[in-house]
């Protein structure tokens, strides 16, 4: 029987949670005996080439690209996961939420004491997309079907909750993994 | 130039690297590449939203600028701030406990670069099959090297652990110092592994050696370009990653500029706008946008040092430094060689912090009179990072600015972009994932971080959209 398979994402994130992932260390090589993975940063897989078990999340949406990106998730994976507090709640960068968007692109693109742009042109090329009004977390973009806290959430975390899945378990981690850091 | 024309490739997302990047290609109708580019596509906005936090709470904050090197920035910001709080020298404890701190992350990022993003494409080819040109590929087929990467990156994150409270996003350093020593136990359960992650060192500086000089000719001109070179060296010339002077060279090794003190980067560094990359292009001042611009990192750090303080690191700069008779190496392919020197040297440098009794010291942190203004530096594992902050008398942030190490190096990849889309793509009647790969191989020598990259705010044109409870759909509008 063929394995299952997993995909990952980093929407806006800092691969922190990907880092994170890496860390269950020399169980990896477990990991990759149970699974096979699909779409994901860690390999060259762009688009899926199969339905896929779970679906890992890193991030929330803070551009058009990363809602399409997590719809395309939604739609390949039967179980979807928010995971770290930028998919769960925005993180930290839901922090630009309360700002007004003049100041940020003054600053950053007329103002800050490094720029030199002398046409004063602002980035607006069709090939970067387009950014949201404020970053959303994930699940009100789509439905997601468990959020791991945390950031990021630790090794342990992830590796319980994937092992849980893959066996179909029940996903009842102790308090000490899905306590908030 | 009208497009309308020529026929456009996309690369999107560009994969085994740390963030989100693509690259567009725009071909003729006989395949001869007109341009083509690496665009930064996400924007998060820290340069703004940290204005208005209290000082103390930068250098964990800006940690979320990237989850693979969140250490250098922990401790760019943690340099700066120590001068805000007004400490112009650390205690012996606190500056080596950051130095540690700062080794590990170097040594687990760069084995993370090495064995689990690239090796893959030095091991079966640029062009092998995707579906095994990943770390589980080099699992299947070389178990021992896979294991010994897992292990070198697992080390590298336990020292991360020790000296910051977690592996990822930890809270170590604090202005005007460090929130803890090592105690004994945890120098032990390190010392334990140090002999084997040295000779595992010595082992992997011989496979990035041996790949460059058996692909010597495609080495010197695969996304090779001449540049200037940029990073920092210890007063006496020596590379030090923690701490130093700026010094620029160009191509062929001339000093544009030497122990620049830091605080003064504004005077020698600005960053140009290009309306198609959220990533702003940073150049040397006195030279101009055209020529000014510069590498970073461990091939420009290589580069640029006079000796690495450590011998088994020492010896391998000899004998990469002889394969061009001293004057700097501009083979983009060549980072990989250096990237590993890195390694080496800084798993010397933590057995001889590990050995040293300062890190049991007990003084952690100091106090001065406050400032208003500060930059800290550091060499991150991709270069060389730039923090700059004004703090007000309330003890908050008014002013940052952030030039990350990835940002240094936009021209220098755009650049190898395009060399290898005219080596390899041009005028070839078939585009193949393989060929497309090579630009990917050319973008990941550089082991971006388009994570930290994407620090800046954009030109954000607007989309709101509507969202009901169940998280349909219900309105959308775009204003530009």
């Amino acid at each position: 029987m063929a394995k299952p398979k997993i995909a990952t994402a980093s929407l806006a994130g800092c691969f922190g949670c990907h880092m994170s992932v890496l860390d269950i260390d020399e169980r990896i090589l477990k990991l990759i005996e149970l699974v096979d993975f699909d779409k994901s940063p860690i390999d060259d897989i762009k688009k899926f080439t199969g339905r896929c078990l779970v679906g890992l999340i890193e991030g929330g949406c803070a551009n058009e690209e990363n809602v399409h990106n997590l719809k395309y998730f939604r739609e390949n994976c039967d179980i979807l996961i928010s995971v770290g507090d930028c998919a769960i709640n925005g993180g930290l960068p839901a922090m630009r939420n309360n700002i007004p968007l003049k100041e940020c692109l003054d600053e950053a693109y007329l103002n800050g004491p490094t720029v030199y742009n002398p046409s004063g042109k602002i980035p607006s090329d069709k090939e970067i997309p387009l950014c949201l009004d404020r970053v959303y977390p994930c699940h009100e973009v789509v439905k997601m079907d468990y959020h791991l806290p945390g950031c990021p959430p630790s090794a342990d975390t992830i590796w319980e909750a994937l092992v849980a899945l893959l066996n179909n378990k029940p996903l009842d981690l102790p308090y000490e993994l899905i306590k908030y850091d | 130039m009208s497009d309308t024309n020529l026929k456009r490739i996309v690369i999107e997302p560009v994969t085994r690297v740390e963030g989100h990047g693509k690259v567009s290609l725009l071909l003729d109708e006989k395949n001869n590449i007109k341009q083509a580019r690496l665009h930064i596509v996400e924007f998060r906005g820290f340069e703004r939203f940290i204005v208005g936090r209290p000082y103390w709470e930068v250098p964990v904050l800006v940690q979320r600028l990237c989850g693979i090197c969140p250490v250098s920035h922990h401790l760019a910001a943690a340099k700066a701030m120590d001068i805000i709080a007004g400490v112009d020298e650390l205690t012996p404890t606190a500056e080596k406990m950051r130095r540690l701190m700062h080794y590990g992350q170097m040594f687990q990022s760069h084995a993370l670069h090495f064995f689990h993003l690239c090796s893959p494409d030095l091991l079966f080819g640029f062009d092998a099959d995707p579906a095994i040109r990943n770390v589980i590929g080099v699992a299947q087929k070389f178990p021992e090297l896979a294991v010994q990467g897992v292990m070198m990156r697992k080390y590298g994150q336990e020292i991360i652990k020790v000296t910051a409270g977690k592996k990822i996003h930890g809270t170590g350093a604090i202005p005007g110092g460090i929130n803890k020593n090592l105690s004994i136990a945890e120098r032990d359960a390190l010392l334990k592994d140090i002999d084997q992650m040295v000779d595992w060192s010595v082992a992997v500086v011989k496979i990035a050696k041996d790949y460059t000089l058996d692909n010597v000719e495609l080495a010197k001109t695969f996304g090779t370009f001449d540049s200037n070179h940029l990073g920092f060296v210890r007063e006496d010339g020596a590379m030090d990653l923690y701490h130093g002077n700026l010094r620029a060279v160009d191509k062929d090794g001339n000093k544009i500029f030497d122990q620049v003190d830091y605080k003064n980067y504004l005077d020698y560094i600005v960053e140009e706008v290009k309306d198609w990359s959220y990533m702003k292009f940073p150049f040397i001042k006195s030279i101009g946008p055209e020529n000014g611009w510069y590498r970073v990192g461990p091939l420009s750090r290589v580069n640029i040092c006079d000796f690495i303080d450590t011998p088994l690191a020492e010896k391998e700069r000899k004998e990469f430094m002889a394969i061009t008779n001293g004057k700097p190496n501009n083979m983009t392919l060549a980072y990989h060689w250096t990237r590993m020197i890195e390694i080496l040297h800084s798993i010397e440098k933590i057995k001889e912090l590990l050995n040293d009794p300062d890190l049991q010291g007990t003084d952690l942190v100091k106090k001065g009179k406050r400032r208003a203004e500060a930059v800290g530096l550091i060499e991150a594992p991709r270069g060389t990072l730039f923090h700059h902050y004004k703090v007000d008398e309330n003890d908050q942030v008014t002013m940052a600015n952030l030039i990350v190490s990835t940002t240094n190096n936009n021209t220098p990849m755009n650049t190898a972009v395009q060399k290898v889309a005219e080596q390899h793509l041009s005028g070839k009647p078939e585009i193949t994932e393989g060929l497309l790969n090579h630009i990917e191989v050319a973008i990941r020598a550089y082991d971006p971080c388009l994570s930290c990259a994407t620090h800046a705010m954009g030109k954000m044109p607007l989309i709101v959209s509507l969202f009901d409870h169940k998280g349909d759909l219900i309105d959308k509008k775009a204003k530009e």
